[in-house]
This record gives structure tokens, C-alpha cells and sequence, in this order.
């Protein structure tokens, strides 16, 4: 069983990196291993995302996690919860930082998620312990997670969300902010489009955020693989040529299996039967409400 | 002085004999009815003693006691009514002759006989039990006249009664009304533009007896697509109609439905229904609940996200068992329930899950929302399909869609293929006997094994994506499931990957 342990600012232990705050905290306290020299990139996101930007923030982590760079995130539900599973499922560690004190869960549902982190990473606040998540511990807590990060990238936000916040710490503080494109009709992508206007880089691939921040190319084994340009269009040979064509058809957006019967002049019987067969192969996948969007 | 006069009380569908006897004796003048009677029984003094001086008889002046046996069993209602009168009657008069003659009707004070609710299967009941003759008021006599095996004559009044009694007069034959009436205007698939996925999943539904459940945003059909249901179904049988019909005429309200329609009912409750309203139930005896009037049909539950979760809970038992069985105070009855669970609901509470215009929710509300179904009721739901709002061109323009009769057709030659069987189609198959009749070809089998391990299906998962892949192979004419129906199946499952 680990205890919480109490950090000052005095201790070997304090992060290094939290001396840049104008104001630190004034002590932290830690479930886990935070691993102070470790390099560091946060993930950050809107809680209620799409289920492609859940699947963007896991895969990014997931990058992350096996390149031996740390993963630092809120805890929260969507891109957060993401990113820290994504660096978990890689064998990586990950620092969730928190806005509630250090042996309290929340969200409630995130028990299980907490305890893998605790054990492959660690629980980190500036809130004593007992803290309720009072409302406005968390932009507070949000100046930690640009703090500690090397960079930020933010995968999905409204113009309001509490990941902003975050960047804006983090511009402060002089780091790299990326943000992950979306379509200019998206709310969920309203937020990190706003940030690429105000000159945030572009995150297309992982090699922009090795160029963006060397240190942690230096930091990566140099076998880290960059999954996001390798794996567009490609791979799709395995599959059968009727599969094939609908693959063809569906894009990147969710789409409903109507719109690519009609697309293809298949009834719906057949699309159904191919959908569900690549559902089985990996290739796409159902989202609740019904509509099907391609994971390859 | 004594007489004996045969009635009739239900017991759920079943019908118990009653047999009315009445006592003249000397003393004060008085009249007592006893045999576990409910107040409408008791009011029946106050009808039957004025019924009898209006028709132009003498209620006698002397001590009248009125027994319903059997004396345990609890009965209610206003039917008894013309029983007790006539067997008054028969009392002090003994030309009036009752030889296997049973009576059903309530009487107003001037003597005239009023309908009443249960006459099929009470008629039903007395003519298995070997009564003849059967008199009944003349409202109820086409219904009287659906039970086999006994003569049915309508009754406008009392007096009328009487004399006929006396071989004094002639009553009125019941008879059946003529063959089933032109169907009804069910609403056709015809009417419902695009919806190629839903359409399917309909017609799967249809041919297997599988429920479903349709998700989609508001205004998008899919309370239209439920309707149109119906019409891919089969004709009922006849034992199968007379059975809806005897539902029907319990609750009065075989206006709403002739008895003698072949067609499957439909029911449509709002989700503001008491849960005695959704499964039977009521003061006294048990009613039956809107569950049994969908019985041998279709039963719509539209925003069943939005029906509690006790009502979703009690459905449970009647999904299982084709029947309810609903415990009051008095007795338990049991009503068949043998229907078809067509269930509508948004994706989420706003309504716009996956849509265009995008969902509000917060995720701690979805999450909620979709416990609600999966706790009760998931495990008998086999199909599941969206309905995604249409755009403009696609309401408009386009092909001619498919009419009902056309894929009614299918739906009966797959139903065929499969036998009778007990008669519930292949969603009643359990985990061994949907494997043995799957007959699963070797790629499908790998198939299935690489689902559960992909798509984390659980065993009850499992069977239920076999059972709606054996009815696809049904539709299609094959004799194995094969790889390009389990696939389909698998589309159509309730559980998400992850």
C-alpha cells in the first residue's frame, strides 16, 4: 500500500520544472512516483469529446508511453481519462494532477483508472488531503500541468474549456502548445482551432511534436514510430475488395450505414453484413447513436 | 321455495360457473345476496328489486336470499344481475323452465338488460362447462356468438326474458358477426421514405419474433417505423384471434377492435402509464394491462428511457414467460402476454447523440441514461438499429419504397421454413437449442469466436447474435449460418466494443 507523501518546495523530490511558476505551490502532495527529471508532455482536453478526439488523445499517449516520455493529464473524463489509459496500455508512466486532495476519487468512475495510475505513475496536488473538487481548484491546478509539461497538446476543446486554460499557462510559461486540428463546423474543435490562429503548432503527427520540443527526441528511443502518417491510407490490403469499397466511402467522419448503402446502391442487408465483418477486423467501429466511423 | 339460475365469473381469461340460488322464505321482507360479493354485486338489490316491478313482475314480499356459489371465490361486477332476477323469479313461478340455460347481463331499473365486459370468455367458459343455451344482452350477442359449442340469445329486456322462458315469446339469435372485416388501414412501410437499415431490421424482427429496440434523434420516424410494424406480420390464427378478442372484451373494448379481425394488435402506452395500466392489475380483480392487449402482437414502447424503472423491471416476467401474473389482495391472476417488444429512445436525454446538430449532454447524464435499458430489459432485446434523421432530398424524390405486403411475404416464407416450432420464432430459442439449429458453417463458427474475443460479447451476447443470424439465414433461404449473416447480426447488437 502506498502512503501519500507531503513534497516542499525544499526537498529533492519537487519538480524542478514548478520553480518557473511566479507563484508554486506552496507544497505538494504525491501518491506514486512522479520521477522529477523525467521528460514530459501534457494531454489535455475537453471532458465531453468525440469519440475520434478520445481515440486521437489515447493514440498520441500511447506514442508517448512507449517512447519512455511521461504523460501528464487532469484526470478528468474524456481526452484526460484517455491519455492517461493510452500511456498506461503502452507500459508508460503518467502524473494525473488533481484538483481535489490526493485521497479523494474524482470523478467517482475513475477508481479503477486511479489505481492503475498510482501504481504506474502518480497522484499529484497542491490541495491538503480530505479537498472536496471544489469548482475553482481546477484552473488553478491547470498552471501544475503546463508546469511540469515539456509541451501541451490539446486535442480537443470547446472555446470555453478548462484546456485552454491550460495552454494559456503554458504560453506563459514559455512552452510549446500544440493543438489538434479539426473541422471548422466542430464544437469540439472550435477551441484548438482558436489556438492555431493564435499561432499554437499544428500537432498532424508525433514528428511535429519532436520538432517542436528536440529534448524529447533525445529523450525517445530512436525506434519510436510515428503512427498517425504511417498508418493513413495504407494497410488496407488485407482487406477483401467489397470491404475495401466501403472503407472507400466512409472518410474519416462517423457516418450512418444508410448513407453508404446509398452511396454504393447496396441494400442495407449487405452493408450491414460488411460493416459488421470489419467491426470484427478492426477497421471501423460503432459509435453509440448508431453511426459508424473507420479506426485505419 | 328454491331456484337455481347458472352466471359466470372470470378468473384472469378462465371463466369459474356461478351458480345463483335463491331462497323465498317466510318472514320480514328482506333481500341478502352472500357468496363473496363486492359492492357492485350489493348494489345489485337496488337494481334487480325495481328491475323485476318495472318488467311487470312482483318481487315477493317475504324473506329473499340470494347465494353466488362457489360461496369462496371472490367475485364482482354488475353480470349477475339478469341470473339473480330470473332465479327470484323461477322461485315463486316454476313455468319458467331453466334447463341448461345460463344468464349474463346487468339490469337497468326498468328492466331493460345493459351490456357488460367478459362475454366471450365466459361464454367461452359455459360452453365448456355444457351449458346450451346461453342468454345474454343483445350488445353482447356477436361476441357471445364467437364461443363455439352453445346457443347464444340476446336479451333486450327482462320481460322479454321472461317470456321466452315461459315458451311464451322468441329472443333474439346471437350471431357471429360476418368473416373478418376488411383489415383495417395499418400504415404501410411504403409510407416511410429511406430508412433502409431500420426497414431491415423490421423485417428481421418480424420473421423471427425478435425484439428491438430503435435509437435515433427526435422527429427522425422511428414511432412511424413502429407502426408500419405490424403490417410485415402474419395473419393470426384463428384460436390465436379468438383469444386476443377474449382480452379485449374483459376490458370492454372490443369497439376499439372487432373481435373477429385476424390482424396482430398494436399498443402504443405513454410512458405516464401506472404500472397496473402497463401489466394489469387494479382494485379487486386484476384487470389486464396493456401487455396483454398487445398479447399474440406488438407492444410500442416509445421514450422507453422515459417509462420507470419498476415498469421496465415488471416486464421482465412476461418477456420470459409469455404471460403476468399479477397478485392482489383478493387472488392472483395470470393473463397471457405473449408479445413483441418494439422499444423507441433517444440516444442520450438531449436527444442528439451523433447528429449534426450535436449533443449537450454531459457525460455523467449519458452514462445514466443508458443504464437504464441495459439493466431490465437488455437481455431480451436481439436487435438493435438507429434511425438517423432524414435530410430533405431524401424525404423527398428517390426510388418507390418496398410496400408491407412485399416483405410481409418474406417474413411469412422465412417464419415457414422454420416450422411452427412453439410458435415464438427463433428469439425463444435457448443457448442449446440455438446452437443445435444454427447449424454455423465453419467460417462462421471462426467468426464467432474472433467476435467474442474482439467485441467482448457475452454469453447471453453471444446467443442472441446467433438467434437473429439463424433468422437472416431464414430470410435468405439458407440452411446454415454463414459467415455474411453473422456479420450482419453482429452489426445489429446491442453490446459496444470497449
Amino acid at each position: 500500500m502506498i502512503e501519500p507523501r507531503q513534497v516542499d518546495p525544499g526537498s529533492p523530490e519537487w519538480p524542478e520544472r514548478l520553480r518557473h511558476l511566479e507563484s508554486p505551490p506552496r507544497g505538494l502532495w504525491q501518491l506514486g512516483s512522479i520521477g522529477p527529471t523525467t521528460p514530459a508532455v501534457a494531454i489535455v482536453g475537453s471532458r465531453r469529446a468525440t469519440f475520434g478526439g478520445v481515440e486521437i488523445a489515447a493514440s498520441i499517449a500511447r506514442e508517448l508511453g512507449s517512447a519512455g516520455i511521461q504523460v501528464i493529464s487532469g484526470m478528468a473524463l474524456g481526452i484526460d481519462a484517455a491519455a492517461h489509459t493510452g500511456a498506461l496500455d503502452a507500459g508508460g508512466s503518467t502524473v494525473a494532477v488533481l484538483g481535489c486532495g490526493v485521497d479523494v476519487c474524482y470523478p467517482p468512475r475513475h477508481a479503477g483508472l486511479r489505481s492503475r495510475i498510482v501504481a504506474s505513475g502518480c497522484l499529484i496536488t497542491e490541495e491538503p488531503e480530505g479537498t472536496p473538487p471544489f469548482k475553482y481548484n481546477f484552473p488553478k491546478r491547470n498552471r501544475i500541468i503546463a508546469a511540469l509539461a515539456h509541451a501541451v497538446v490539446v486535442v480537443e476543446a470547446t472555446e470555453r474549456s478548462g484546456a485552454l486554460s491550460t495552454a494559456r499557462w503554458a504560453a506563459d510559461l514559455g512552452r510549446e502548445v500544440l493543438a489538434v486540428p479539426g473541422s471548422i463546423r466542430s464544437r469540439q474543435s472550435s477551441g484548438t482551432n482558436l489556438l492555431l490562429r493564435d499561432g499554437a503548432r499544428p500537432f498532424l503527427a508525433m514528428a511535429d511534436l519532436f520538432e517542436a520540443v528536440p529534448e524529447l527526441r533525445s529523450a525517445a528511443p530512436t525506434t519510436a514510430l510515428d503512427a498517425f502518417s504511417a498508418r493513413a491510407g495504407s494497410g488496407l490490403e488485407r482487406f477483401s475488395p467489397p470491404l475495401r469499397e466501403i472503407l472507400a466511402r466512409m472518410g474519416t467522419q462517423p457516418v450512418h450505414p444508410d448513407q453508404v448503402g446509398l452511396a454504393l446502391g447496396l441494400s442495407p442487408a449487405l452493408v450491414a453484413s460488411r460493416l459488421g465483418a470489419l467491426e470484427l477486423a478492426g477497421a471501423v467501429m460503432s459509435l453509440p447513436g448508431g453511426l459508424v466511423a473507420r479506426t485505419v | 321455495m328454491i331456484a337455481f339460475a347458472i352466471s359466470c365469473a372470470t378468473r384472469g381469461l378462465a371463466g369459474v360457473p356461478v351458480t345463483v340460488e335463491a331462497d323465498i322464505a317466510n318472514g320480514l321482507p328482506a333481500f341478502t345476496i352472500v357468496g363473496l360479493t363486492d359492492r357492485a354485486i350489493q348494489e345489485a338489490r337496488e337494481r334487480v328489486k325495481p328491475a323485476i316491478r318495472n318488467a311487470g313482475f312482483k318481487f315477493p314480499q317475504r324473506r329473499v336470499t340470494v347465494n353466488l356459489a362457489p360461496a369462496e371465490l371472490p367475485k364482482e361486477g354488475t353480470g349477475f344481475d339478469l341470473a339473480i332476477a330470473i332465479a327470484v323469479l323461477r322461485a315463486e313461478d316454476p313455468s319458467i323452465r331453466l334447463d341448461g340455460l345460463a344468464f349474463l347481463g346487468e339490469l337497468a331499473l326498468d328492466g331493460s338488460v345493459r351490456p357488460v365486459t367478459g362475454v366471450l370468455p365466459m361464454a367461452r367458459c359455459l360452453a365448456d362447462a355444457g351449458t346450451k343455451r346461453l342468454i345474454v344482452p343483445v350488445e353482447n350477442a356477436p361476441e357471445a356468438a364467437l364461443a363455439d359449442g352453445v346457443e347464444v340469445l340476446g336479451a333486450a329486456s327482462l320481460q322479454a326474458c321472461v317470456e321466452y322462458l315461459r315458451g311464451d315469446g322468441p329472443l333474439v339469435a346471437g350471431v357471429r358477426d360476418a368473416s373478418p372485416p376488411s383489415p383495417a388501414a395499418e400504415p404501410d412501410l411504403a409510407a416511410v421514405r429511406g430508412q433502409g437499415h431500420a426497414k431491415r431490421a423490421l423485417e428481421i424482427a418480424a420473421a423471427g419474433g425478435h425484439n428491438l429496440l430503435m435509437t435515433g434523434p427526435p422527429g427522425a420516424g422511428k414511432t412511424m417505423l413502429a407502426r408500419t410494424f405490424p403490417s410485415l406480420l402474419p395473419d393470426l390464427t384463428p384460436e390465436a384471434a379468438l383469444e386476443v378478442a377474449a382480452i379485449y372484451s374483459l376490458r370492454g373494448s372490443l369497439r376499439e377492435r372487432p373481435p373477429t379481425t385476424l390482424r396482430p394488435p398494436f399498443r402504443a402506452p405513454h410512458h405516464s402509464i401506472s404500472r397496473a395500466g402497463l401489466v394489469g392489475g387494479g382494485t379487486g380483480l386484476a384487470q389486464p394491462g396493456e401487455i396483454s392487449l398487445a398479447n399474440q402482437g406488438v407492444l410500442f414502447l416509445d421514450e422507453l428511457c422515459e417509462f420507470s424503472r419498476q415498469h421496465l423491471e415488471a416486464l421482465r416476467q412476461p418477456l420470459e414467460e409469455h404471460s403476468v401474473t399479477v397478485a392482489r389482495a383478493r387472488a392472483a391472476v395470470t393473463y397471457p402476454a405473449d408479445f413483441m417488444l418494439i422499444g423507441a429512445s433517444n440516444p442520450c436525454p438531449c436527444g442528439h447523440l451523433g447528429d449534426a446538430q450535436g449533443c449537450t449532454c454531459e457525460p455523467r447524464q449519458l452514462t445514466a441514461y443508458n443504464t437504464k435499458i441495459s439493466g431490465p430489459i437488455k437481455d431480451r432485446i436481439d436487435l438493435v438499429v438507429s434511425v438517423p434523421r432524414q435530410e430533405y432530398r431524401d424525404i423527398f424524390g428517390g426510388a418507390d419504397e418496398e410496400p408491407s405486403a412485399a416483405v410481409r411475404g418474406r417474413v411469412d416464407a422465412a417464419r415457414h421454413r422454420r416450422g411452427e416450432g412453439d410458435g415464438h420464432g427463433n428469439a425463444a430459442l435457448n443457448g442449446r437449442e440455438i446452437l443445435a439449429a444454427a447449424r454455423a458453417t465453419a467460417p462462421a463458427r471462426r467468426l464467432l469466436a474472433l467476435s467474442g474475443e474482439r467485441l467482448h460479447l457475452s454469453a447471453r451476447g453471444f446467443f442472441r447474435v446467433l438467434r437473429v443470424a439463424r433468422t437472416i439465414s431464414d430470410l435468405a433461404g439458407e440452411d446454415r449460418v454463414g459467415e455474411d449473416a453473422l456479420a450482419e447480426a453482429l452489426h445489429y447488437r446491442i453490446e459496444m466494443a470497449g
